[in-house]
This record gives structure tokens, C-alpha cells and sequence, in this order.
């Protein structure tokens, strides 16, 4: 075993350390904090990359290259829960997305974040959560990665919360956190049936780990009472945990909301690694989900589920993200939708396809984000696009950099990553065996995402600049619109100066991203499926036959036509005239306007969880209150009554029936009482050093016994 | 070894009685040198024990006539529960560090209620077990009425009414089996080898596990523990949570259920879907689970939120108790050493750290203090123990919930799930008291007077205008909280203290764990289920 294997723990505990270091240090040692974080995030990634090599030397084909490492941890009755890491392609992939993407982020915040005062905390956080993510991604132990999970979730709270003056982000952190711990009670539910189910937790422990043949073996044909298998039963609940965390439908609502938080945080944890944390999941325990190695693809029952969910959530996000009006919320429900997409590929084509588009996603959607940030940093915190406009000319870079990522989102045909991946989801879920609804939920949305970010962009970077400078934004008067997002506060008073573009550390990680987006298309596409025999443990053949198949060739017709469409639709809708003012309703309003405002308002699925959760259970905490104020209190107040209203009957008796032949007898026994009553002065004091005296007598007195028997 | 941690509580508290009631630093230093040592003999009387099992400390014979002894011995689990003692004993004197009241009064009842409690998980004389508890009652009694707060006589009268008529059941059930058994033994090992009839179990049982779980906070005779929580000074109401609930936990385990195991078989009956005492029980512990992790979702007393949320952790180890496999059971003794530490740092936080400076503990008054720019080390404690008290991985809690619901999960599935609905809620309830105490900004930074409230939050964001005008400066203002007193070095010594302990125990269980498996396998423990867990 080699040694980065032994030290694979390194790469997460490295950023662990740093957090750790940074969360002691003072408020004003910002140099320090920011590169303790890159610092070990570079070391980190430099390991990963080591790990990432040894594992691509390693994998030849036909079989994969898989090592672990576990150790015990704790005992519960008569067995051991372990935990431990491993190393195979899909950890090493991820190891080296996560690093990379990390660290361009990491520099990246150190322009964006500059003028905040907890600067130092934020880079702490930052650590904290690279080293969790980076746990999550090589632990060999559903627990290990639930702990891992769990972290990232707590991260992810403190980064949305950052700006927690913000009555928006203080509350979305909530919301955020509350919603995924939804899922991930269903997790833990799953995590502790598979547990009573197979006995350990591990993933790979050569023949006895949960994922392997022997226990699979037994979860599949074990039923429950459900009339369905062990192993479909543990799955959907893990899937929960999934659906939670990766803003699936219908707990999706939380990842817009998060877009409160800084930007940066946004880009990494929104949108890059955390809630894909959840597509991984699923490919980690795909063995579990799809039981029948060697069997025919999507054949288990919640292989469909996944699939369904994720055809439902990228056609529905897609949908809502064409109304919107914030920069960066048009670009959470795009991230919902592409999570979709994932799902969509993990269902129908397998791990490849679904971790395929995940690691493009990243790339092309950080790089948006980052976009955006730079966006809303050159523009004094102007978020909503309708007044923006005209960045082109301001912004050059952000501009050429944020158009690389729209194609490569939309899928921009054969130059850009999105394309080849998307291609392969949509290709795989076209000759799907189930049903062909997911597939064209996924064309249509194809069509609307190049809709939406044609849209987008015409909005920021084309017409005139609508900024309007040193007085009270349209955003801040339309706060209501978007459904209780209040308004932003300026950070200078003073009156700003117009847009300008980012600093070169913002600039340089924009331009690495871009460059990634377009490269790594050409690692998987279907003439070279470098990347899907890496994961699979097969070596690839350069085929360019293969592009001319026809049903591969037929999708990519297809898919390319629908981007053309989108793009068309947006340039038809916003691009051949320049758009009127900030205050002007958006020329697809003059459509439809019922549907317009039914998507801007995102179907008014968070009003009615607001309604029925929220409310329902503020009413059980309240009825609960309530009972323990007035019921429970009510009947110890009850028998005190009761018992007092006998005492006052015995008293009564005792007084009338006894008392008076008694009261004679007593008054010699008073006389005695009244000289016993000045032993008994009153005085504290003196009772207790009475008391401690006599009590050290009964020790010594006791200590001589102990001593004597 | 062991014994001494009685006989050094009771001594410093002896000690203090004959100091002079002006010396403050005194009474302050010999009591915290009584806890130092009671803490210095606890680990290393657990070291000594290493080889775990049941153990004598001192054996003699007290009331001969009646069989009687003077029986002190010591299992894993006691020894668990003693070194939690001795921790939640030393943070609770350096958070009352500032108690300039009769000062030295307060440290001998505080050590008297100590040295009872080391007494009570070390005694195997149920006799000599029960006057330990009694003896627990008394201090505690007085310790609210005197330096207590909010409706102290109320909250003490309360607290001692519900714990007497627990031991008024527990007497009458150890009484009875006394004599039955008619060995003139109260030995436990002895009793619990008599084979009571099973009829006698099954009324025994309840009656003496009620008694002791009222003290447990089991649903619904919990209503004591709120009250008697906050009206309790904060040492007190640590040593309340902390380790006078596990008095009444410890002794569903160690007296009720030891002796009268088949007390937990089924009736032969089913009424409801409910077949047995353990059927009953563990639902009325899943309901506290839920019920009070609810109610600590609409307190406006922050320390009511953590009153509640005892209630709801003690759900747990009585839920862990009532699976009766080893994961549940050694979960249960986990959650008991988690909650008394997790629990007395939040205590220690309210309390202390926040109530003691702004004399107010209505959440909505604080929401207006920014405490988080004020008090920045209070603030990172409570962050701390909300995420500890939550089931964080990383803490002890994680560790102990996981392990009760695991065994839960064998026992009674629907139950798992519905606690797993009380962490929930957990989680709720932590992150309000959390974002209301610590941060949020003064109304009037927020120019959002008419927004709605954001989806989600279960408190309104509206502010009155009149609330804007009294503080018109604005956010970062230094105008805009009043001056606090800084955090204290006592102060920052016990939550470091509380947070390494949790911390340790949440990354490697082992350390408890080692102790408490081995010691299921005594004898004591036959009726415990086997193999379940694996």
C-alpha cells in the first residue's frame, strides 16, 4: 500500500489544523488566517493530486483500484464501530475537485472579503469547512460521512449566517440548516436500520463491508413489512439525506435562500462541493441503490425514485429560475436544476455519468458565481439585474469569463464541459428502459436553461447602465416582490463611483475556471470516455467513430438545437432592443403575465411550507406549552388543593375534638419547650458550626472504626 | 479511594461551616480545593478500577439487627456518573465564583449536596443508597430558596414535594421487598439474585421506577424540573441538570429495574397496542422527547429554553434505558454523562455569563443587546453547547443519542423515528434561542419595519416604531449595548473545562465506553438482552 494512502488523512486534517490555528487568533491578524487557509488548502491539494496520480497509475483495466484504511472507534455491545478512508477514482476525483475549486475560491475571498471586519472568522470557517468536505469525500464509513455531512451542514449555517445583522441571513441560515437536518434525520434513520441490518457501517473491509456481495446479498432479499427489499427501503432513506442536502424537490427551497450569504461561500459551498455532497452520496452507495451487479441499469426501485426526482427538480428549478430577478438567486435554481441533472445521470446512466456532469458543474458554476460576485462587488452590492446592465464595457474579464460559463452551462455544443456532460445525461436517459419522461423533462430543460442565462446575461452586461447611483436602489424598493427579502444596507455612505472591474485576485481564479470549463468537456466526451473508464475501472479508446453513431449523434442534434432555441428565445425576448429602465416589467410579463408572476413567486411553495410546517409545528409547541402551564400545573395545583383541604379537615378535627382535653396536659410540656427554645436562637451560623463540628466527629469517629474492623 | 470522595465533600463542607462568614476568598478557594480533590480521586480511583466489573470500596456492618451495611462499591457505570460529578462540581464553584451572599453557607450546602450525590452512585446498600438521596433533597432545597431567583420558594417547594413523594414510592417498593425476601438483606447484589414473584414485579416495578424517574424528568411529572431549574442559582441549577437528574436515572436502572426485571414483561394483556410497563415507559420517554424539545420552542425565559430542553435530553437516556439491549443501555449511560456536561454549560451560560450582567433573561430583551458584540466569549460558548446539545458529531451527544436511537432502533422502531423528530425540534429550538440571545442586531439597524417575516423563522421579525426612536444610532455604534462586565477567568476556565470534556468524549467514546460495557456483563445485568445490538 503506498504511503499516500497510509497519510491520505492528511488532506482533510491539514485545513482542520488551519481552522483550528485561525480560530484562535485575534480579530486583526488577517494575513495570518487568509494564508493558513490557502496555505493548507494548496498543501492539501498538492496531496490530493499525489493520491489522484497514484490512483490513475493503478487503474488499469478491468479492475478498480480501491484501498482502505479503517481502524476501531468504539465499542457498542459485543462489536466494534469503525471507521476509516479510502482511496478509488471517485474519492480522488473528488479530492482533487474539492481542493482545486476550494482553493481558487479561497484566493478569490480574499479580494471579496477584504473590507469585512471578521475577516479572520471567515477564513476560519472556510478551513473548517474544506477540511469537512474534504472528510466526507474519502471516508470509508457511513458514519465517518454522515459526521463529515453533518459538519459541512453546521459549516454551511455559520457561512450563511455570516452577515448575521441581516434579519434575511440570519434567517435562512435557519431555514438552510432545519431543511437539510429534515433529510438527514431520514439518514440517520437509514444509517441505523443498515447498521441493525449487516452489522457495520463500513463501506469496503475486504468481503465484510456493507457495499460488498455478502451483505448486499443479504439486504436485498431480506423484506421488511413494507413488502419492499432491506436494501430499497436503507436507500430511499439515504436518498432523503441526499435530497436535503443537494436542494432536490420538494426540500429545494433552502439553496436560494442561502444565496444571503457572501458570495464566495456561495460559489464553493452552494454551488460547487456541499450540495453535490449529496449526488456523491448517492454514487458512493450506488452499489446499495442499484443491487444487482451485472444487472440491467435503473433496475431497482429506487434507482427510479432518484431518477424521477431528479428529471422533476431540473425541469421545475429551470422553470422558476427564468422569473427571477436577483443575480445570484437566477443561479441557485439553476444549481437545484443541474443537481437534477446529476440525479437524472445517476438514475439512468450510472455513477460516470451522473459524477461527470457533477465535476463540470463545478467548475462552470463557481465560475458563475464568482462572476456574479464580482458583479455585485463592482457594482456596490447591486444584486438584481434589472438594475444592471451595460458591464460589458465596465467589466471586460468578469464578462468574457461569465459568458465561458453561460455556454458551458447551457451547453454550448462541442467546445464547452456542459455540453459533453449534459449530453451523456441526456443521452443515457434517452435509451432508459422506464420511461421517456425524464428524458424530455430534461431536453425542455435544456431549453430553458439557455433560456434563462441568455436572459441573464443580456440583463447584466448588454443596453445601458442602469445603475442607480447614490440613492436608494430598486432592489431595496422592491424588497416585498421578493417575498421577504429585505433590503440591503450600503457599506460606504460616501456617493459611490460607477462600476468597475475586480482586482487581480479576483480576476486570476476567474480565468483558471474558465479555462477548466471549456478542458474538461474533453475528457469525457463519447470518442475519448477518459473519465467514465477512469471511474468504472476501464481503459478508454479514442473511437471518434463513435461521435458519428446515430443515436449518439441524435441527442447531440437535439440537445444543440434546444440551446439554440433558448438562446434565440433570450435574444428575442431581451437582446434586439435595449430594455426600457429598471422600473420597466419584464417584456416575458407582457406575455403571460399569471405564469410570469406564479414563477417569480417559485410556485409559492415556500408560503405554503411556511403555512402547513412552520405553523403546524408552532401550534404543537404552543398546545404543548399550554399543557404544561395550565394541565399538568393545573393538576399538581389540584391534589395540593385537595390535600390542603383535608390537612384543614384534620385540622379542624384536631382542634374542635382533641385539643381541648390535650391543652390542660400541655401546659407543662410548654414551660419545658420554652427552655429548650434558647438552644434555638435563630441563628445560622451557629447551627452550622453545631453541625460541621458534629459531622467531623462522625468522620474521625467513623475514619477510627473503618480503622479498628 | 473511592469512598474518600464522600468523605471529602462532606469534610470541606464541615470545613466551611467553621470558617469566618467574612472570608469570601476563603470559602471560595476551600471549596474549590474539596471539588480539585474529589475530581483527583475519582480518576484516579477509575484508573485503579480499570479492570471494570463490580468492585467493593468498604463493607461494614451499620445496623446489624435489621442487616443493614455500610456497603460502598462501585461499577463502570458509578464510575461514570462519580467522575461526571466531580467535573459538573468544579464548573459549577467556578461559575458561582461571584456569589458574595453568604458565600460560605452557599459552598457547605453546594459541597453537602456533592458529597450526597458521590453517595448515592456509590452505595450497594439500598438502605444506605436511600439516605443519600434524602440527603440530596435537603441542600437543594435550600440552595434555590435562599439564593434562587424568579419565584424561588415557589420552584424549591415544587423540587422538594415531587422528589418526596418519588422516594415516598421508592420507600414503600423497598420496603416491601425487604420483606418479602425476608433475607435481612439490603444488599443489592442480594436482592436482585431473589427471585421476587412475578406478580410482585409487575407492581413493584412501576412504582419504584416512577419514583425515581420523577427526579429523571419523565413525562409527565417533569413540570418540577423547569421551574425549579430556573428559579435555582446557576450552580445549582447546573448541579440540577447536571447531576441530580441522573440521581433519579441512575436509580431507575440501578434499584427498579435490577431488582425487578420481570416487572418489565408483558402484562399478558394489551390495552392501547401497550402490552407492558416498558411499553408505557418508553412511550411516556419518546413524548418528553418531543414534548419538551417543543416547549422549549416558544419559551421567552431563556433559561426556560435549556429547563425544557433537560426534559427533552433525559428523554433519551430513559428511552436508552427502556430498549434493554447494550447499545441502548450504555447510550443511556453516555447521554447521562453528555447531558450533565452539555447541560451545565448551557446553564453556566445562561446564568451566569448573561443573566448575572444584563439581569434579564426575556429572549426579546436581549434580542435588543447584541450580546454577541458584548459578551464575544459568552457568545462562542453558547454557539458551542447549542451545536454540542444538538447532536453534533464531534460531541459527546452525537455519540450518545446515536447510540440510544440505534438501540431504540431494535426495541421499537416507531419510536427511533419519532426521537429522531426530537432532535428535530432540537435543533429548532437551539438555533432560536441562539440567533435571539446572541445575534441579532438592535431593531433600528434594520430598515425592514415592514417586511414580512422571512419564511421559516418562528419569530416574527416586527419591530414597533417606538422601539426604533428609543434607539435611532444604528448598527456598530457603541452606544447601542449597555457596558457589560467582561467575562471572568473563572469563567472562561469552566466552559473550557465543560467543552473539552464533551469534546473528548465525543471523539473517543472509549474512554467511558471501556467502563460501561464490560460492567453490563456482571450479573447484575442478566436480564439484559443478549446480543441485541450486534
Amino acid at each position: 500500500m503506498s504511503v499516500i494512502v497510509h497519510y491520505l488523512w492528511l488532506i482533510p486534517v491539514l485545513p482542520l489544523l488551519a481552522a483550528g490555528l485561525s480560530a484562535l487568533a485575534k480579530q486583526r491578524q488577517r494575513v495570518f488566517a487568509a494564508s493558513l487557509a490557502i496555505g493548507s488548502m494548496a498543501l492539501s491539494l498538492l496531496l490530493s493530486c499525489w493520491a489522484f496520480g497514484l490512483t490513475l497509475s493503478q487503474s488499469g483495466a478491468g479492475h478498480l483500484y480501491r484501498q482502505v484504511v479503517n481502524f476501531r472507534w468504539f465499542q457498542i455491545g459485543d462489536t466494534w464501530v469503525k471507521l476509516g478512508w479510502m482511496l478509488d477514482p471517485l474519492a480522488a476525483v473528488m479530492l482533487v475537485m474539492v481542493s482545486l475549486v476550494g482553493l481558487l475560491i479561497f484566493i478569490y475571498s480574499v479580494g471579496y472579503m477584504r473590507d469585512d471586519e471578521n475577516f479572520t472568522r471567515f477564513f476560519c470557517f472556510l478551513s473548517l469547512f474544506g477540511a469537512a468536505m474534504l472528510g466526507l469525500v474519502i471516508s470509508n464509513s457511513l458514519l465517518l460521512l454522515f459526521i463529515c455531512w453533518e459538519l459541512v451542514g453546521l459549516t454551511s449555517y455559520l457561512l450563511i449566517g455570516f452577515w448575521y445583522h441581516k434579519p434575511a441571513a440570519a434567517a435562512a441560515a435557519k431555514k438552510a440548516f432545519m431543511t437539510t437536518r429534515i433529510g438527514d434525520l431520514a439518514f440517520l434513520l437509514g444509517m441505523v436500520w443498515l447498521y441493525s441490518a449487516t452489522g457495520t457501517l463500513l463501506f469496503y473491509d475486504s468481503g465484510k463491508g456493507c457495499l460488498e456481495t455478502d451483505a448486499l446479498i443479504n439486504l436485498v432479499t431480506q423484506s421488511t413489512s413494507l413488502g419492499i427489499a432491506a436494501s430499497t427501503g436503507i436507500s430511499l432513506l439515504i436518498f432523503c439525506g441526499a435530497i436535503g442536502k443537494s436542494g432536490q424537490v420538494p426540500l429545494h427551497v433552502w439553496l436560494p435562500d442561502a444565496m444571503e450569504g457572501p458570495t464566495p461561500v456561495s460559489a464553493l459551498i452552494h454551488a460547487a462541493t456541499m450540495v453535490a455532497a449529496g449526488v456523491f452520496l448517492i454514487a458512493r452507495v450506488y452499489p446499495l441503490m442499484a443491487p444487482l451487479p451485472g444487472g440491467p441499469l435503473g433496475s431497482g426501485a429506487a434507482l427510479k425514485v432518484v431518477t424521477w426526482v431528479g428529471a422533476i427538480t431540473a425541469f421545475f428549478a429551470a422553470t422558476i429560475a427564468v422569473a427571477q430577478s436577483d443575480i445570484k438567486r437566477i443561479l441557485a435554481y439553476s444549481t437545484v436544476s443541474q443537481l437534477g441533472y446529476m440525479m437524472l445521470g445517476l438514475g439512468v446512466g450510472g455513477v460516470a455519468v451522473g459524477m461527470f456532469h457533477l465535476i463540470t458543474h463545478a467548475f462552470f458554476k463557481s465560475l458563475l458565481f464568482l462572476g456574479a460576485g464580482s458583479v455585485i462587488h463592482g457594482c456596490h452590492e447591486e444584486q438584481d439585474i434589472r438594475c444592471l446592465g451595460g458591464l460589458r464595457k465596465y467589466m471586460p474579464i468578469t464578462f468574457a469569463t461569465y459568458a465561458v460559463g453561460t455556454l458551458a452551462l447551457c451547453g454550448f455544443p462541442l467546445l464547452f464541459s456542459g455540453f459533453w456532460s449534459k449530453d451523456d445525461i441526456l443521452h443515457s436517459a434517452r435509451v432508459w428502459n422506464g420511461s421517456h419522461w425524464p428524458f424530455y423533462l430534461g431536453v425542455a430543460g435544456a431549453l430553458l436553461t439557455a433560456f434563462y442565462m441568455t436572459r441573464q446575461v443580456y440583463y447584466v452586461f448588454f443596453g445601458s447602465c442602469r445603475l442607480a447611483l447614490g440613492q436608494t436602489t430598486a432592489s431595496e424598493q422592491r424588497t416585498v416582490e421578493h417575498a421577504g427579502l429585505p433590503a440591503r444596507r450600503h457599506p460606504h455612505d460616501e456617493l459611490p463611483p460607477g462600476p468597475r472591474e475586480s482586482g487581480r485576485v479576483m480576476a486570476v481564479p476567474l480565468i483558471l475556471l474558465a479555462s477548466f470549463s471549456i478542458l474538461l468537456g474533453f475528457l469525457g466526451t463519447p470518442a475519448w470516455p477518459w473519465f467514465q473508464g477512469f471511474l468504472t475501472g476501464s481503459r478508454p479508446v479514442l473511437a471518434f467513430g463513435s461521435l458519428l453513431e446515430p443515436a449518439i449523434l441524435g441527442t447531440m442534434a437535439l440537445s444543440t438545437l434546444m440551446v439554440f432555441l433558448g438562446i434565440a428565445l433570450g435574444y428575442w425576448f431581451y437582446g434586439r432592443r435595449a430594455l426600457a429602465g429598471a422600473q420597466a416589467p419584464d417584456p416575458l410579463e407582457h406575455v403571460q403575465a399569471d405564469i410570469f408572476v406564479l414563477l417569480r413567486r417559485k410556485y409559492y411553495v415556500d408560503e405554503a411550507y411556511n403555512w402547513a410546517v412552520v405553523g403546524l409545528n408552532a401550534w404543537c409547541a404552543k398546545a404543548s406549552d399550554w399543557l404544561d402551564q395550565h394541565i399538568w400545573s393545573g393538576l399538581v395545583q389540584a391534589l395540593v388543593f385537595v390535600v390542603t383541604g383535608l390537612s384543614w379537615l384534620n385540622r379542624f378535627v384536631d382542634e374542635v375534638l382533641f385539643n381541648r382535653g390535650f391543652d390542660g396536659g400541655c401546659g407543662g410540656l410548654t414551660q419545658g419547650g420554652s427552655l429548650m427554645s434558647k438552644l434555638q436562637g435563630g441563628r445560622v451560623q451557629r447551627y452550622l458550626r453545631l453541625a460541621g463540628i458534629g459531622v467531623v466527629l462522625l468522620v474521625l469517629l467513623l475514619v477510627w472504626g473503618c480503622r479498628a474492623s | 479511594m473511592l469512598a474518600w470522595t464522600i468523605y471529602t465533600s462532606f469534610l470541606g463542607a464541615a470545613v466551611l461551616t467553621l470558617l469566618p462568614a467574612k472570608n469570601i476568598r476563603a470559602a471560595r478557594s476551600v471549596a474549590l480545593i474539596t471539588a480539585l480533590v474529589g475530581l483527583a480521586l475519582a480518576i484516579s480511583g477509575t484508573l485503579a478500577a480499570k479492570s471494570a466489573g463490580l468492585h467493593t470500596i468498604t463493607r461494614l456492618k451499620w445496623i446489624p439487627a435489621l442487616g443493614i451495611e455500610y456497603h460502598l462499591a462501585a461499577d463502570g457505570i458509578s464510575l461514570v456518573l462519580v467522575v461526571l460529578t466531580s467535573i459538573a462540581a468544579i464548573a459549577g464553584i467556578l461559575f458561582s465564583w461571584n456569589v458574595e451572599h453568604r458565600t460560605k453557607e452557599f459552598f457547605a450546602l453546594y459541597l453537602l449536596l456533592i458529597g450526597a450525590v458521590y453517595g448515592v452512585f456509590l452505595s450497594f446498600d439500598l438502605f444506605l443508597l436511600f439516605v443519600f438521596y434524602e440527603l440530596a433533597i435537603i441542600p437543594k432545597y435550600f440552595l434555590i430558596a435562599i439564593w434562587g431567583s424568579t419565584r424561588k420558594e415557589y420552584g424549591a417547594m415544587k423540587l422538594a414535594l415531587y422528589s418526596f413523594v418519588g422516594s415516598a414510592m421508592v420507600l414503600i417498593g423497598l420496603v416491601a421487598a425487604y420483606a418479602l425476601a425476608g433475607a435481612k438483606t439490603m444488599d443489592l447484589s442480594a436482592l436482585a439474585r431473589f427471585p421476587f414473584p412475578q406478580s410482585f414485579q409487575m407492581w413493584a416495578f412501576p412504582l419504584v421506577f416512577v419514583g425515581f424517574a420523577i427526579l429523571a424528568g419523565l413525562w409527565p411529572f417533569h413540570t418540577w424540573a423547569p421551574t425549579g431549574h430556573v428559579a435555582a442559582p446557576t450552580a445549582a441549577s447546573m448541579l440540577l441538570a447536571g447531576v441530580v437528574m441522573k440521581l433519579g436515572a441512575y436509580g431507575c436502572l440501578r434499584v427498579a429495574m435490577t431488582l425487578f426485571p420481570h416487572g418489565m414483561e408483558p402484562w399478558g394483556f394489551n390495552i392501547l397496542g401497550f402490552g407492558s410497563w416498558r411499553d408505557v415507559f418508553s412511550l411516556l420517554a419518546v413524548i418528553g422527547i418531543v414534548y419538551g424539545a417543543m416547549v422549549a420552542l416558544v419559551q421567552k425565559d431563556f433559561k426556560f429554553v435549556i429547563g425544557y430542553s433537560s426534559v427533552s435530553h433525559m428523554g433519551f437516556v430513559l428511552l436508552g434505558l427502556m430498549t434493554l439491549n447494550a447499545t441502548g443501555l450504555s447510550g443511556a449511560v453516555l447521554q447521562m454523562f453528555s447531558h450533565g456536561i452539555i447541560a451545565g454549560l448551557l446553564f453556566a451560560v445562561v446564568g451566569r455569563m448573561v443573566y448575572d450582567r444584563t439581569h434579564t433573561r426575556q429572549l426579546d430583551d436581549l434580542e435588543q443587546m447584541s450580546l454577541n458584540r458584548a459578551l464575544p466569549f459568552a457568545a462562542i460558548t453558547f454557539t458551542v453547547a447549542s451545536v454540542a446539545a444538538m447532536g453534533m458529531p464531534g460531541f459527546s451527544g452525537f455519540v450518545a443519542e446515536l447510540q440510544v436511537v440505534a438501540g431504540a432502533w431494535h426495541a421499537f422502531p416507531t419510536f427511533a423515528v419519532l426521537s429522531g423528530v426530537g432532535i428535530l425540534v432540537g435543533v429548532a429550538y437551539a438555533l432560536r434561542a441562539l440567533q435571539k440571545a446572541f445575534y441579532s442586531e438592535p431593531a433600528a439597524t434594520t430598515t425592514g419595519a415592514g417586511v414580512s417575516p422571512a419564511p421559516f423563522s418562528t419569530t416574527t421579525h416586527s419591530f414597533t416604531a417606538e422601539k426604533v426612536r428609543t434607539d435611532p444610532k444604528g448598527v456598530g455604534t457603541p452606544h447601542a449595548f449597555p457596558k457589560l462586565e467582561p467575562i471572568s477567568v473563572p469563567e472562561r476556565i469552566g466552559a473550557v473545562l465543560l467543552i473539552g470534556a464533551s469534546l473528548v468524549i465525543g471523539l473517543y467514546p472509549r474512554v467511558l465506553l471501556d467502563l460501561i460495557i464490560p460492567s453490563l456483563n456482571t450479573p447484575l445485568f442478566h436480564w439484559l438482552g443478549k446480543g441485541a445490538g450486534s
